[in-house]
């Protein structure tokens, strides 16, 4: 095995990077640094995994010669061979439950599921087995897994491959949940995902593959549970997730020339979450939003705008305002699909109205 | 109605074969030890239940003790076993001791799990234990993984995987079995048809043979006499050499009988099985029996021999019982650890 600890190794280059409106990634530029998008991160992240420790292997379909429907695995077979990027049958119920048993038993597997939607045919696997295994067991079994699978409307898939349904493994005691929203972001965590000893559910907006943005090379990790700021700004909190950071980030600087100020707030976890910088933030703020593309009904929205209610309530001046998805299957038609996402107008819209500028 | 998987179809294979004692007297005896404590375990489990001293649910082995000893101990310490919610006497056959099994019923401290599983997840990672599942044909992809695991660690460890008859209707087996073929995993599936799913008659739930499934995706199978320890024995010890040599999963159907209900409050059960059909299997096919006879007809042990086991493993049973009920439980502290690790 190479290792790579001849290269960078900047384990503490985290969190805390303010963007500029400028970057995607909130990274500026330096040496050791390239511009990649969020697929290739993904790639590089599980290519130097995939280097430094012989038990991770992936599994899922088309993750071979395919690469994945996504492309976002293109080339490792070539590097790690078919034992250790396996290409399964279309079972997805299995092939998780492989995985989960291959981490009870000392391997680090990384379940490919190549589209979100399909945890519905995995959810015993995951809730009833994965999350449960270390505490049924009362702390002596295991399940160091990475469940990666993908979220994101508008990308006219229709109503079973469009869903973003990370509330759901965010409900379930034991997961971890990890949302990504920058290529920096996506290396950092995968590879923090990979070392923990936990199943970690890992969502990608299929949306974001392309998005370009500043990477290191080498090594680094980003800690879970540690929010990142990815705009700073004084008038309104806008926290938002995944996908919906980047139309944050749009509506913040939509913002800019009406004279408010908005700060953009990335959990980057919603298991486990920076409840502390969220609160922080609408204190400084007196309001917020909550931007998130699942559906808004039970949705990671109401549990955010909760914590931030109960945490800043003294402080707001404005209750809590909650965009989500829409409520309803979502719509293949184009001029359906659009209408049931958060857009940077839509968000900007509600930030007036919260700021008494509407 | 006539279906394949009847009580007559049963006998058909206890017929077929007699299957030689194991040379070894002492391991002979150590079966019959096995199967039982599981028994006299159940029967204290029973006890424990009825006179409210265990919470929650118990779903009684007794009557399956052949195939959980036979099966195990034709394994390595290291090889790995999965369990079902009928799963004590697949903890015992791999080893686990009788007074943190019933810690562990009893929700107390010092359970194999700190009582946080209860009958339904007890683990014993030691062993090789991977867990009970309370999820009918929930360990089936987690057994598959572990064959797949050894695998790619050339560990040269076999995962046996038992379920019942009712997880036969579970699509994740089917699922599970697929890849396991297909890249030659050692893993055996311990198919125990005990006849019923539940309350209801397995003729009702599962259509075709049984051993048809696993022929289906080129999977070796056999069936056997579950009742007959030496059969399961024997046809285990094949099977695990196939795994370990690198030639794949098998598929082992193992024909036998639950005496109790589907749980233990299971009683009125007329409705689905008679009471004659009971006492049927209780007088001729029961595995304790059936092996305590072949040991005498071939000089191999004395009803002498079998007094003092009986004595010992009672012994065995009532002080780990009252171990348990002594216990203390879980520091409420406790609640909130090993959600994660």
């Amino acid at each position: 095995m190479s290792t790579l600890s001849s290269q960078v190794s900047s384990s503490q280059v985290s969190s805390g990077h303010v963007a500029s409106s400028q970057t995607s990634s909130g990274q500026q530029a330096t040496q050791g640094t390239r511009e990649m998008t969020l697929g290739q991160a993904i790639r590089e992240a599980l290519a130097e995994e995939m280097r430094r420790d012989p038990r991770v292997f992936i599994i899922g379909e088309d993750v071979a010669e395919a690469g994945t429907a996504f492309k976002v695995l293109t080339g490792l077979v070539a590097e790690f061979g078919p034992t250790r990027v396996i290409d399964s049958p279309i079972s997805e119920a299995a092939i998780t439950g492989l995985g989960v048993g291959g981490a009870m038993t000392g391997m680090r597997p990384v379940v490919d599921i190549m589209f979100g939607d399909f945890i519905g045919l995995i959810m015993d696997q995951l809730a009833n087995q994965a999350a449960k295994i270390h505490y049924m067991s009362g702390g002596k079994l295991k399940v160091p897994m990475v469940l990666r699978t993908t979220l994101g409307a508008t990308r006219r898939s229709a109503a079973q491959h469009s869903q973003s349904l990370h509330a759901w493994a965010s409900h379930v005691p034991g997961l971890k949940v990890v949302l990504p929203s920058t290529p920096y972001d996506a290396k950092g965590l995968l590879k923090t995902a990979i070392r923990d000893e936990n199943p970690v559910v890992f969502f990608e907006d299929k949306m974001m593959y392309q998005l370009k943005g500043q990477v290191p090379e080498g090594d680094y990790t980003i800690p879970f549970g540690v929010a990142d700021i990815k705009r700073a700004g004084t008038d309104i909190t806008l926290v938002a997730t995944s996908s919906m950071v980047q139309v944050a980030l749009a509506a913040a600087d939509l913002l800019e020339p009406l004279g408010i100020s908005a700060e953009v707030i990335d959990p980057r976890t919603t298991v486990p979450l920076d409840t502390q910088t969220l609160i922080a933030s609408a204190k400084k703020t007196s309001r917020a939003i909550v931007i998130d593309e699942g559906y808004e009904q039970y949705g990671v929205t109401a549990e955010l705008a909760s914590i931030i209610a109960d945490g800043a309530f003294y402080y707001l001046d404005a209750p809590v305002k909650r965009m989500g998805a829409m409520n309803v299957p979502v719509p293949f038609s184009p001029v359906l699909e659009d209408l049931t996402v958060p857009t940077a107008q839509t968000v900007t819209d509600m930030a007036k109205t919260l700021c008494g500028k509407a | 109605m006539p279906h394949p998987h009847t009580v007559s179809s049963h006998k058909k294979e206890h017929r077929k074969e007699q299957y030689p004692l194991p040379a070894d007297r002492e391991q002979a005896l150590l079966m019959y030890e096995l199967m039982l404590k599981i028994r006299l375990f159940e029967e204290q489990v029973n006890e424990l239940y009825t006179s409210a001293k265990m919470p929650g649910l118990a779903h009684l082995y007794s009557g399956q003790e052949a195939v959980a000893v036979g099966v195990c101990q034709a394994l390595r310490r290291d090889d790995y076993i999965t369990s079902t919610h009928r799963g004590h006497g697949h903890c015992l056959a791999k080893g686990a001791s009788v007074d943190r099994m019933f810690a562990e019923l009893l929700g107390k401290a010092a359970g194999y799990c700190r009582g946080k599983g209860g009958s339904m997840h007890i683990a014993d990672q030691e062993m090789g234990n991977l867990g009970a599942n309370a999820i009918v044909g929930g360990s089936a992809a987690l057994a598959t993984g572990a064959a797949l695991s050894s695998k790619m660690r050339g560990s040269n460890q076999v995962t046996v995987c038992f379920f019942g008859d009712g997880a036969l209707g579970q699509g994740v087996l089917y699922e599970a079995m697929n890849m396991a073929a297909l890249w030659k995993l050692p893993v055996i599936y311990v198919c125990e048809n005990n006849l019923y799913t539940e309350y209801t008659p397995i003729g009702e739930t599962a259509a075709g043979e049984i051993s048809a499934r696993p022929k289906a995706f080129g999977i070796h199978t056999e069936t056997v006499d579950g009742q007959d320890i030496l059969a399961v024995y024997g046809a285990t010890q094949r099977l695990v050499e196939r795994a370990r040599q690198g030639e794949g999963p098998a598929f082992l159907v193992c024909n036998t009988y639950r005496y109790y209900g589907h749980h233990v409050g299971d009683v009125q059960r007329a409705y689905y099985r008679s009471k004659e059909e009971e006492q049927e299997w209780r007088t001729n096919r029961d595995p304790i029996k059936l092996l305590g006879a072949r040991l005498i007809e071939n000089d191999r042990a004395t009803p002498a021999e079998f007094e003092r086991i009986a004595q010992r493993v009672q012994t065995e049973i009532e002080a780990g019982a009252q171990f348990a009920l002594n216990a203390p439980y879980p520091d409420p502290s406790e609640v909130t650890q090993h959600v994660y690790a």
